[in-house]
């Protein structure tokens, strides 16, 4: 079970994100690779939003949970938006196969 | 002046501009743009030139993309396109509509509208339709419950009529903070028989305002095209000498009141392709009381396409140009209402919409 993490973000150490191209194409000038101070997903979405205004829209829905097509993988393993986030750690932020 | 006559198609696959001067005979075509994004929906503000494309991604959600430079360059924005925290979350944007007080629209799936102040930066959502009594009674059509079409009073922008697939025609005169629905004398044949004319849960497949009479519409409906000379409150059938009662748009005249342009399919359970597999556009020029079809340079066989619900559109010059997009993605254009027709482009990804605009300068 996923743990909350102190919505004060006081413990969080900085994670590395990789962004799946079509994500960063939609913010001119979002790398593919970066770094973010956040103790768990939800944060580090926060910080990715605030440093690119609308990119949580696009990574997050109104439930609000991670969008049904798109991943975040942390450790290795999908996760949501409470999962805590260990400092170093390697967050993958993906879009899922589609067809058509 | 020198006029430059743009056309926007939005497909399932992004968004392409097409451009021509006013005679209309050659066109260039750029894109997709909008990042490949299902594009439901396009719009130019005449006001301002600038383009408004709205959609939705599977990965990204919905958003209203927007260019200030004919499609070069864009940004995009969901905020507030939203039901708020917790609630079910928006599929798509649908419908775009400027109005002339500056005000921008949004319809979307599920079928609510919302409105944009500030060139589509923001978005509010208008509850009204939410909170509508009749809300919990609509039921999504084939394609789910969108608002697939907004049309705001040119002369005056709190009066809109929108279209709700599978719920009809609703109506606001305080900028759509409220709504009646407006559907009577429109079928339902897919209804238990004592059940044909409900007050609302007609499939309305698109509306379109007449010029120059602030009460005129016309409707293409799942069963029937219809006339309303009462803003919506009654409808005629105007089916008479039409090959079908099924169509998906319909397209009026810049000018002219009683012209009005159909691409009626071949049925609703009969493959919904061209009649006889051979394309024609119906034009009325006496308000739907007589049809005339149209096929100079339309394919006169094997035209196993459709043309989707927002897929055709007119322009405002004074001999009126007329285009329509197909399923297939062929776009047709004709620069003298519709008496002969050319192909704009081919092998496009299915069209979902066309519009236009002529910006002069």
């Amino acid at each position: 079970m996923d743990q909350r993490v102190d919505s004060s973000n006081a413990n969080a150490g900085e994670v590395n994100v990789t962004l799946a191209a079509p994500l960063a194409d939609l913010f001119p000038g979002a790398p593919r690779k970066l770094q973010v101070v956040a103790g768990d997903v939800n944060h580090m979405v926060d910080a990715l939003d605030e440093r690119w205004p609308g990119m949580r829209d696009r990574i997050c829905d109104s439930t609000p949970k991670i969008r049904k097509h798109m991943n975040v993988f942390v450790e290795g393993r999908r996760a949501k938006l409470e999962t805590p986030l260990k400092p170093g750690a390697d967050v993958y932020v993906l879009t899922a196969i589609s067809g058509g | 002046m020198a006029e430059n006559v743009v056309v926007l198609v939005g497909t399932k696959k992004g968004l392409f501009v097409a451009e021509s001067g006013a005679a209309r005979k050659s066109w260039s075509l750029r894109g997709p743009y909008c990042e490949h994004w299902p594009i439901n929906h396009a719009i130019i503000d005449p006001k301002t030139g600038t383009i408004y494309a709205g959609g939705g991604s599977e990965w990204f959600g919905p958003a209203v993309w927007k260019s200030t430079d004919l499609g070069r360059t864009w940004t995009h924005s969901s905020q507030g396109l939203t039901f708020g925290e917790g609630t079910e979350p928006i599929g798509a944007v649908w419908s775009l509509e400027a109005a002339s007080d500056g005000s921008l629209y949004a319809g979307v799936i599920p079928a609510a509208l919302f409105r944009s102040t500030d060139g589509g930066e923001t978005w509010t959502h208008l509850d009204g339709l939410q909170k509508h009594p009749s809300r919990p009674e609509w039921n999504p059509g084939g394609a789910g419950l969108t608002l697939h079409h907004i049309v705001v009073d040119p002369d005056n922008p709190q009066r809109m009529w929108i279209a709700i697939s599978s719920a009809g025609v609703f109506y606001s005169e305080d900028g759509g903070q409220s709504w009646e629905p407006r559907n009577r004398g429109v079928r339902a044949d897919f209804n238990p028989e004592d059940q044909r004319y409900p007050e609302y849960g007609q499939c309305a497949h698109s509306i379109a305002k007449a010029p120059g009479m602030p009460d005129r519409l016309y409707q293409q409906n799942h069963c029937g095209m219809y006339r309303s000379d009462d803003a919506g409150r009654t409808w005629q059938s105007i089916e008479d000498g039409l090959p079908s009662t099924f169509g998906f748009p319909s397209a009026t005249h810049p000018t002219d009141p009683d012209t009005v342009f159909l691409l009626p399919l071949n049925g609703d359970s009969k493959g919904r392709y061209m009649p006889d597999a051979k394309a024609a556009v119906y034009r009325s020029r006496d308000g739907g009381r007589t049809w005339q079809d149209l096929r100079n340079g339309l394919p006169q066989e094997n035209a196993y396409f459709g043309v989707l619900r927002q897929a055709m559109a007119t322009d405002s010059l004074a001999t009126a140009g007329v285009y329509f997009g197909t399923s297939g993605g062929a776009l047709f254009a004709s620069n003298d209402e519709a008496e002969s027709w050319s192909v704009m482009a081919e092998h496009l990804p299915a069209i979902l919409s066309v519009e236009t605009a002529v910006l002069r300068g």
